[in-house]
């Protein structure tokens, strides 16, 4: 199912979509508009005993992509040209050579909005149907064919999808279909309009097809169907907000080929005010990893998308150890409470005081595993309490003070505690589980409008894995153009003297307009690299990174 | 290093060289988004009576944007005196952190109109790489600047834009 276009063909197109754009400017006629942005990342590698760096034997890699959106009123066209000539170390192999993968035509008015081609698409939360893209992470799921997208009465909303998924640079062998649809009550009834309380209600059905060829060891199900349910209410400071998912039985890869059917629940309820800010959050999943192809592996093919209810950190020492969600089965929640004390109290000083505190857990399901001999229907597991809580996968307590002590300087505090099973975690059940106290201090000194200096200390201690490792950074920006920054990472606490390593590395990066080109050489420890809640494992590496991130 | 890497340099640099070379005013495409009381909300209903508009894309997770955010609700107050500017904060939060955007936001006391782009459709369709990415829209909604990192002080950069804009004269 490969459907790659050539290079000439891709070549053409271009010319195809940008010579009336030329011809336009000279005349001034409305032929539309072309806009797109481009990226690029080039590493060259240094083999690294020091950090188990291997050999690369093209000693280069190169991703790259160039997207074109071209509108014109109602018409909008656009591609993607991708390029992994020697993908980057970390990335799946299978993202090799080029190919435009992504290409769409859409027409959109007030009433209708048709697709043909490439597109992302999100259910409600996602839990049944969610694709997207993070090139920074290899990560596109999109799907290949056609979507309709109504509005054809006031408060109403349809969406409707056909399509493959996309894998790497070719097509998964499922056909994915669904519908969703959602009624906002209080702009269908016009006596609804004005009232405090709004409601809204939504619910989806996707389902997949892939023929059983038979070979396996189990007859397995042909389609399969998940459906969901949400419901979203808002009374003035206060959102509640659920969503019910179940899926038939969908023997796979991924759950060790059993039959038990899955389910998802997702629920959260916030209160916020001016200056004061809290939410709750809750999910449980059970056996609801769902995929276009049932052979698939890691983040291969996923149709649906369960969010990690965990805090999102970004400073790399927070995010050493960082949580995934576990598609075959969890159980967590969280807890955020967000807090400003005001200019001229006590707390709160000449310029305010930001507070954030937050609390997340996250276990197994309470199960028992089904002794094979009995288990005719081979359901694999049975749940001995639906909302009990088995073993504990991750925890975080964190506190954050974001603060301003003049116009001259700022900083920012967090303080954290985390639990993480390795062995669940990283699927590699001869690890312990790991405790870590983090603190961090992110400082920002202000010489004048255009010259500043930031400090990043990080520390993290634990006795477990590789033990202690401290961080720091030195960033001098001279804006709006210039920035350099230098780092290092040091595993000094780690009982085996000869790998207590400094991973140093620098940068200098230039801006102009929308373009910002970078250059760093440095030392890359090995570890898990994850945003938005997807993961990549990034293998150590040593060398020089040019990069250069273009919109226009 | 060798030739190949050179060369591949040299390629992206032309490219982006030719690229960014034609500079036209666009306006926000038509994409669905929602507000944070989960409401449908379509882009084209963005608009501000012909005073400047800032879009400015952030995530509760990303560190820059809030301190650029943050930075601007210092004084926003006086910039709408100034200027009469409405700022759309653009959150590319997904379903993880979509619900603590609201708490945030109002725990933060932001006078900022937010919307949630939980999918990156509106990201996508306006060609952001990453966030923080900030667009100023003038009294016609073209997109007359932007601007895709955060700097410390940055916030001055763009008041002085915003003005300009205010007063219909040109960006260069």
């Amino acid at each position: 199912m490969k459907l790659t276009l050539t290079h000439t063909s891709f070549f053409s197109l271009l010319l195809f979509l940008v010579s009336p754009f030329a011809q336009a400017q000279n005349t001034g006629m409305n032929l539309g508009e072309i806009h797109g942005n481009f990226q690029t990342d080039m590493q060259y590698y240094n083999a690294d005993p020091s950090i188990g760096a291997p050999a690369v034997p093209e000693k280069t890699g190169m991703n790259g992509f160039l997207n074109l959106n071209y509108t014109r009123d109602k018409f909008s066209a656009g591609l993607r040209y991708e390029t992994y000539l020697g993908a980057l170390q970390g990335f799946d192999p299978r993202y090799k050579g080029t190919g435009i993968l992504y290409r769409y035509a859409a027409y959109t008015t007030d009433e209708l909005q048709v697709t043909v081609g490439s597109f992302y698409e999100q259910f409600g939360n996602g839990l049944i149907l969610r694709t997207y893209e993070d090139r920074g992470l290899g990560y596109d799921n999109a799907l290949e064919g056609l979507r309709v997208k109504l509005h054809p009465y006031k408060g109403v909303y349809i969406k409707c999808i056909y399509g493959l998924q996309r894998s790497f640079m070719t097509y998964g062998p499922g056909t994915v279909r669904g519908v969703d649809a959602e009624v906002n009550f209080n702009e269908l009834f016009t006596s609804l309009a004005s009232k405090k309380t709004s409601i809204l209600l939504g619910g989806s059905f996707v389902s997949k097809f892939q023929p059983d060829a038979g070979t396996g060891a189990y007859i397995v199900p042909q389609n399969v169907g998940a459906w969901a349910e949400r419901l979203n209410i808002h009374r003035e400071k206060i959102t509640i907000q659920a969503e019910y998912a179940y899926k038939i039985n969908d023997p796979s890869f991924a759950n060790n080929y059993i039959y038990k059917p899955g389910e998802a629940l997702l629920v959260s309820a916030s209160y916020s005010q001016k200056g004061l800010g809290f939410s709750l959050s809750g999910k449980r999943v059970d056996n609801m990893d769902f995929r276009s192809d049932r052979s698939a592996s890691i983040n291969n093919l996923e149709i649906n998308y369960l969010p990690s209810l965990t805090r999102q950190h970004t400073y790399s020492m927070l995010a050493f150890y960082p949580d995934a969600t576990q598609n075959t089965g969890e159980i967590g929640y969280q807890a955020e409470l967000t807090y400003k004390f005001n200019k001229g109290t006590p707390l709160g000083g000449k310029y305010g005081t930001n507070l954030l505190v937050n609390f997340s857990s996250v276990s197994g399901l309470d199960t028992a595993r089904l002794n094979p001999a009995s288990d005719s229907s081979r359901a694999g597991y049975k749940n001995r309490s639906y909302f009990g809580f088995g073993q504990k996968y991750f925890e975080d307590f964190n506190i954050e003070i974001d603060k301003k002590l003049s116009p001259k300087f700022k900083f920012i505090a967090i303080y954290s505690y985390q639990t993480y099973n390795k062995g669940v975690l990283q699927g590699e059940p001869q690890y312990h589980t790991i405790y870590s106290h983090i603190g961090v201090m992110d400082l920002i000194y202000k010489f004048s409008d255009t010259l500043s200096i930031r400090f990043e200390l990080e520390h993290l201690y634990t006795k477990e894995d590789q033990g202690a490792w401290a961080s720091g950074l030195v960033e001098f920006t001279i804006a709006p153009k210039w920035f350099v920054a230098a780092s290092d990472q040091w595993n000094y606490g780690n009982s085996i003297v000869a790998d207590q390593t400094h991973y140093y590395n620098g940068t200098i990066g230039y801006i102009q307009k929308t373009n910002r080109y970078q250059i760093s050489y440095g030392k890359q420890r090995a570890g898990i690299y994850c945003v938005g809640g997807v993961c990549r494992t990034v293998p150590a590496s040593n060398g020089f990174t040019f990069t250069i991130i273009s919109s226009f | 290093m060798n030739k190949r890497f050179l060369l591949g340099i040299t390629f992206a640099l032309l490219i982006t060289t030719v690229l960014s070379a034609q500079q036209k005013l666009q306006k926000v495409p038509p994409v669905d988004l929602k507000t944070m009381d989960g409401k449908a909300f379509n882009t084209r209903s963005i608009s501000n009576d012909g005073k400047p508009i800032v879009i400015s894309f952030w995530a509760t997770w990303c560190a820059p944007c809030k301190k650029e955010l943050n930075g601007i609700a210092e004084n926003f107050d006086e910039w709408v005196k100034q200027t009469g500017v409405k700022l759309y904060a653009v959150s590319i939060d997904d379903s993880r952190n979509s619900a603590k955007v609201a708490p945030y936001v109002n725990g933060q006391a932001w006078d900022y109109t937010v919307l949630l782009d939980e999918n990156s459709d509106l990201k996508r369709a306006m060609n952001v790489n990453n966030v923080p990415h900030t667009f100023v829209l003038n009294a016609a909604g073209e997109i007359v600047w932007q601007n895709n990192n955060y700097t410390e002080g940055g916030e001055a950069k763009l008041l002085e834009v915003l003005k300009k804009v205010a007063k219909g004269e040109k960006i260069d």
